[in-house]
């Protein structure tokens, strides 16, 4: 079980790396954090982290879905998909290897980013809390997005489309915290509920409250559960 | 070391395999021979594990390939049409990622990459990218990957497409030295490739099997009655003449071929072996005996005549 999912999730990672895109995706990602980093703080003039974390939603909503629209549908596109459902491994361990591959690389990508704590503990003073704790947060949910364009990509065979419908997915969970204020009544409590800008709202603040980390997670696991059976109902047709 | 027991699987209301029954012994060599869109890929889908049947059974191994689908993959090297490689990968880390999935060690895998490297001859290609290989190279490398875990058995769709002549012979050797330790399924609609390499061949069309037997077994079963061609120097007439005259030959037909040298078709009493009274029938009257040997039907010939016998059951 283990041994597949770490062969699975190792495999992934490495094709990230030998193409383009993981590296291109890291240096957008860092051009842009450092981009937003430099207008903040030189609009604040405060060692604070937070204003920047909170931005990771909005980066992370056009670059998550190029890191997921591979991951199924270009197994099924080229019929190595076959070759790992006639392999002595589970649904559930190809999934989660897959999904273990797309958030070692973004780590990797957070990893990177750690230069800009970095530079505010050179000149400044920050609270070290709410960056720990809003890391966490930028971790779960990017996790999150992760889970839902694994999901998306296990539904087709082209990658655009899984790209596509990842971001419109995405978007929608944004900006539905827009709806929450124009909408009264329980579409506006839906819509803010699943709004990730709230959920994510508490975590820079050094607040890790349970009942986000909660919703991430199960964001994740419910995805997860779903791109299995997806894959197995492949089988059928 | 195979048992396939009325397997039957519709895609919506067309039935691909229709109530396929054969059984595979261990270390034999089964041919799987049709036309294209006969049912070959989706036997071998299920038999792999791919895809459950819509009914009926299928054990390879002793393990039933749905119920205990794992277990029956563990004993399956499966080299599917579309060979699935990874272009981004070496043959050489390809393989250790197959390897790894099949719960080999580091020193085995390094072992076996090395073994199977050298069987498919791609030793010089594993450090190149899969992307950057020809067709052919690719193909072994999906050989390779097939025979990696050492299976008990090995599901080989149409391994030889896309090969070179000289490849396709070193393919067809290959499969047939695997034979004896490994059971072997291919499946291919290249007709020569079963003769040569297979024990024994089923031939399905429109999803059902239409014939199951040897090669030798099939061809002779053909021919019904056996025949000889002759060529013969000599007048025409007078030669069909002394050629019926002999009591077993049933029929003769003539096919000049110049004013001299003419061809005939004989057609005897299954079982006569007469070949020796009709050379000295023909060497008695003084012309000149230049060729005589049994026609033998091929097995295109087989094939046609049952592909075609079946009735359109569409």
């Amino acid at each position: 079980m283990i041994r597949n999912i770490g062969a699975i999730a190792e495999r992934e990672l490495r094709s990230y790396f030998v193409s383009p895109i993981a590296w291109v995706i890291t240096a957008v990602f860092i051009a842009l954090w450092g981009f937003l980093f430099s207008g903040i703080i030189s609009g604040s003039r405060q060692a604070d982290l937070r204003p920047l974390l909170s931005n990771f939603s909005v980066t992370f909503i056009f670059m998550g879905p190029f890191l997921t629209m591979r991951l199924i549908a270009e197994e099924a596109r080229t019929g190595t998909l076959e070759l790992m459902l006639t392999q002595p491994v589970r649904e559930v361990e190809l999934v989660i290897g897959k999904f273990l591959g797309a958030l070692l690389l973004l780590l990797f990508m957070l990893a990177v980013t750690l230069v800009f704590p970095a530079i505010l503990m050179q000149f400044g003073n920050p609270d070290r809390g709410p960056i720990l704790s809003g890391y966490v947060g930028v971790m779960l949910q990017g996790a999150a997005f992760l889970a839902i364009g694994l999901m998306i990509s296990a539904l087709t065979q082209n990658q655009i489309v899984a790209a596509a419908v990842t971001f419109v997915i995405l978007l929608t969970l944004w900006l539905s915290d827009l709806l929450t204020q124009q909408i009264p009544g329980p579409v506006g409590q839906i819509a803010q509920y699943i709004s990730i800008t709230q959920r994510f709202q508490d975590l820079p603040k050094g607040v890790i409250s349970s009942r986000d980390v909660v919703f991430f997670l199960s964001v994740i696991l419910a995805c997860l559960f779903v791109s299995t059976q997806i894959i197995a109902a492949r089988r059928w047709r | 070391m195979i048992n396939v027991e009325h397997l039957t699987k519709h895609y919506g209301r067309v039935a691909a395999v229709n109530d396929i029954s054969f059984e595979v012994n261990k270390g034999e060599i089964l041919g799987f021979l049709g036309p294209n869109g006969a049912g070959k890929t989706t036997t071998m889908r299920i038999l792999t594990g791919y895809m459950p049947p819509t009914s009926g059974a299928a054990a390879v191994a002793g393990h039933d390939i749905f119920k205990e689908s794992l277990e029956a993959r563990r004993h399956i090297g499966y080299l599917p049409e579309t060979v699935p490689l990874y272009p981004d990968m070496t043959p050489r880390g390809y393989l250790s990622f197959i390897g790894k999935i099949r719960g080999l060690d580091s020193k085995t895998r390094k072992h076996r990459i090395s073994d199977v490297a050298e069987k498919v001859r791609i030793t010089d290609m594993l450090d190149r990218l899969i992307g950057k290989l020809s067709k052919g190279y690719r193909q072994r490398v999906g050989l390779a990957q097939a025979l990696l875990g050492e299976p008990d058995v090995l599901i080989l769709d149409e391994p030889t497409v896309g090969l070179d002549p000289r490849q396709i012979v070193e393919t067809r050797q290959v499969i047939k030295d695997l034979g004896g330790e490994h059971t072997v399924i291919l499946s291919t609609h290249i007709l020569p490739e079963v003769s040569m390499t297979c024990e024994r061949v089923v031939i399905i069309n429109r999803g059902r099997v239409v014939a199951m037997d040897t090669p030798m077994n099939l061809q002779r079963r053909m021919r019904g009655a056996d025949s000889l061609e002759l060529e013969v120097r000599g007048p025409a007439e007078a030669i069909e003449a002394a050629l019926r005259a002999v009591p077993q030959v049933l029929a003769v037909a003539c096919r000049s071929v110049g004013p001299e040298v003419n061809d005939f078709a004989v057609d005897c009493e299954a079982g006569s072996d007469v070949r020796e009274t009709i050379a000295s029938a023909v060497v008695r009257q003084g012309w000149g005996l230049r060729e005589l040997r049994p026609a033998a039907v091929s097995l295109e010939e087989v094939f046609v005549q049952l592909v075609t016998a079946e009735p359109g059951a569409a």
